[in-house]
């Protein structure tokens, strides 16, 4: 069964945990270098990006990362997550860096403040193909996908999920409801059978 | 997590606020999407703010939001008077100052200025103790806003009744302005015991223990069965360090407000990078350590027991 580890610096770390298990693998929260290392894939969760990026950067985690996804860890991130798998943001706090690996553009808070937060049924080419509830929490989109990026799914003409080989990205928060497709592909991505 | 969801339905199945969504249509100020953007929040630090310099300083810091008010509560007890929502100017500003979540408090029970707030586009309203109440009797119906509410608790059954309100975050109250965590230590103890004496009761216990707590039977019940709040639980109340901040995620809270402790001290934007470090290291006392060296004044700081009872805001809210 395979490792993931779940970033946990800040954000909805115990959600992504649980849900890895119910789609089959090992998850534990992972916020030292060593323990990252000995992952076999990496989830960053939701939460406040730019936080992730000011501690990432301060406790030495930013530019590791960087190389262990650039090297081929899988990854996995919703919300907050997407943008930290950004190679380009948009609308970032001043200096604002990712661990990128996604060859995308990511709008920050693009759908919006808290009051424009939403949910919806979305369609989604992960699994079955059956409708996805998707819940958006001042959440960013794709802008802008470059060659190599196969888009999973859009909601209303916007990019919302994304995969480039071992890295997929959503723009919602699949850890918050019950339907688990989008963790078993990424467990499925782990595992090197998808 | 569907242990988590199920219960959601339970409790709020059947209304506008809790059921599936349709296909194609985005519906907004549902519990999911406002107990979620609380989710969001975890392992985060809120600050309060009263300017937009403040608010920098504060994203600057790593926050995870900020709460703009006017005062903070050190400044209201100093100063006296009635306190109630900030000017929304000055939360415009705040709001065009950082892109990170902005907050900002109502009275209790005043849903007219909660309106103003949701009117302006804060991210979330804290329906606060250190404001002066408005209503003597009643907390706002928070289901009927889109923006989610977070309110104070001091134990089980007070943070229930706010759940049943519609609260989709819980934080303990703590004595604001005090720089003093003993209360927040109180409200934090409470409110682990309440909910595990509720987790070891057998199911016929509860119904009497949903009397003893005054707190919805559903809610009682939701709590016993996944043995946590169904929503996030935050802490607030006098934290001033980050030893303060390591310690109350160690009792259990989900994250920390500092009020008045960071921009009441000596060198804020270090305070407040360092109490942000703490809080996601809360269990790494080497971190901790690091951390708290050379952090300058930390607030002066109230002992509670010379407060007078009229000061006590913890006990504001029912």
């Amino acid at each position: 069964m395979p490792v993931i580890g779940v970033l946990a610096l800040q954000g909805n770390v115990r959600e992504h945990v649980q849900a890895l298990e119910a789609a089959g693998a090992t998850a534990r929260p992972v916020r030292r270098l060593p323990e990252i290392e000995a992952a076999d894939g990496l989830v960053i969760p939701g939460g406040e990006s730019t936080t992730l990026w000011r501690l990432a950067d301060a406790f030495e985690l930013l530019d590791p990362i960087r190389k262990l996804i650039a090297g081929g860890m899988p990854a996995f991130g919703s919300c907050a997550g997407m943008i930290m798998l950004a190679d380009r943001l948009l609308d970032g706090a001043g200096g604002q860096r990712t661990f990128g690996g996604i060859d995308m553009t990511v709008r920050r808070n693009a759908f919006g403040r808290q009051v424009d937060s939403f949910e919806r049924q979305v369609t989604l080419d992960v699994g079955s193909g059956e409708p996805f509830p998707a819940v958006f929490i001042r959440a960013p989109w794709v802008e802008q996908a470059g060659p190599g990026v196969v888009v999973l799914g859009t909601d209303g003409g916007r990019i919302i999920a994304v995969r480039q080989c071992a890295l997929l990205a959503t723009a919602f928060h699949p850890e918050l409801t019950p339907d688990r497709r989008v963790h078993e592909l990424f467990v499925s991505i782990v595992k090197g059978t998808s | 997590m569907s242990a988590d969801n199920d219960a959601m339905a339970m409790t709020h199945g059947g209304t506008a606020q809790g059921g599936t969504a349709q296909e194609g249509t985005a519906r907004t100020g549902t519990a999911r999407v406002k107990r979620g953007m609380a989710e969001m929040l975890k392992g985060g630090v809120i600050m309060d703010v009263v300017t937009p310099e403040q608010a920098k300083i504060a994203e600057d810091a790593g926050a995870v939001a900020v709460m703009a008010l006017e005062r903070v509560p050190a400044d209201i007890r100093a100063q006296g008077g009635v306190a109630r929502m900030s000017d929304p100017d000055m939360i415009d500003s705040i709001i065009g100052a950082v892109s990170i979540p902005v907050m900002a408090k109502c009275r209790i029970g005043h849903f007219a200025e909660a309106q103003v707030l949701q009117a302006i586009g804060v991210d979330y309203i804290d329906e606060s103790e250190v404001l002066t109440p408005a209503d003597e009797a009643h907390h706002v119906d928070k289901w009927a806003f889109t923006v989610p509410f977070v309110c104070g608790a001091t134990n089980l059954g007070e943070a229930l009744r706010r759940i049943a309100e519609g609260a989709a975050m819980i934080r303990s109250k703590g004595e604001a302005g005090t720089g003093n965590v003993v209360e927040a230590t109180r409200h934090m103890r409470s409110l682990a015991q309440g909910i595990r004496r509720l987790a070891g009761l057998p199911p016929e216990e509860l119904f009497t223990a949903a009397k003893e707590l005054q707190a919805p039977y559903d809610l009682v019940a939701e709590v016993a069965r996944a043995g946590k709040l169904p929503v996030v639980l935050f802490t607030a109340g006098g934290i001033a360090t980050p030893a303060d901040a390591a310690m109350m995620m160690q009792l259990g809270a989900e994250g920390v407000f500092v009020g008045s402790g960071i921009f009441k001290s000596g060198d804020p934007a270090r305070r407040a990078a360092a109490i942000v470090k703490a809080t996601t290291f809360h269990d790494d006392p080497d971190v901790v350590a690091k951390v708290s060296r050379g952090l300058g004044e930390a607030m002066v700081g109230i002992n509670i027991d010379t407060l007078p009872d009229s000061q006590h805001y913890a006990g504001r809210g029912w």
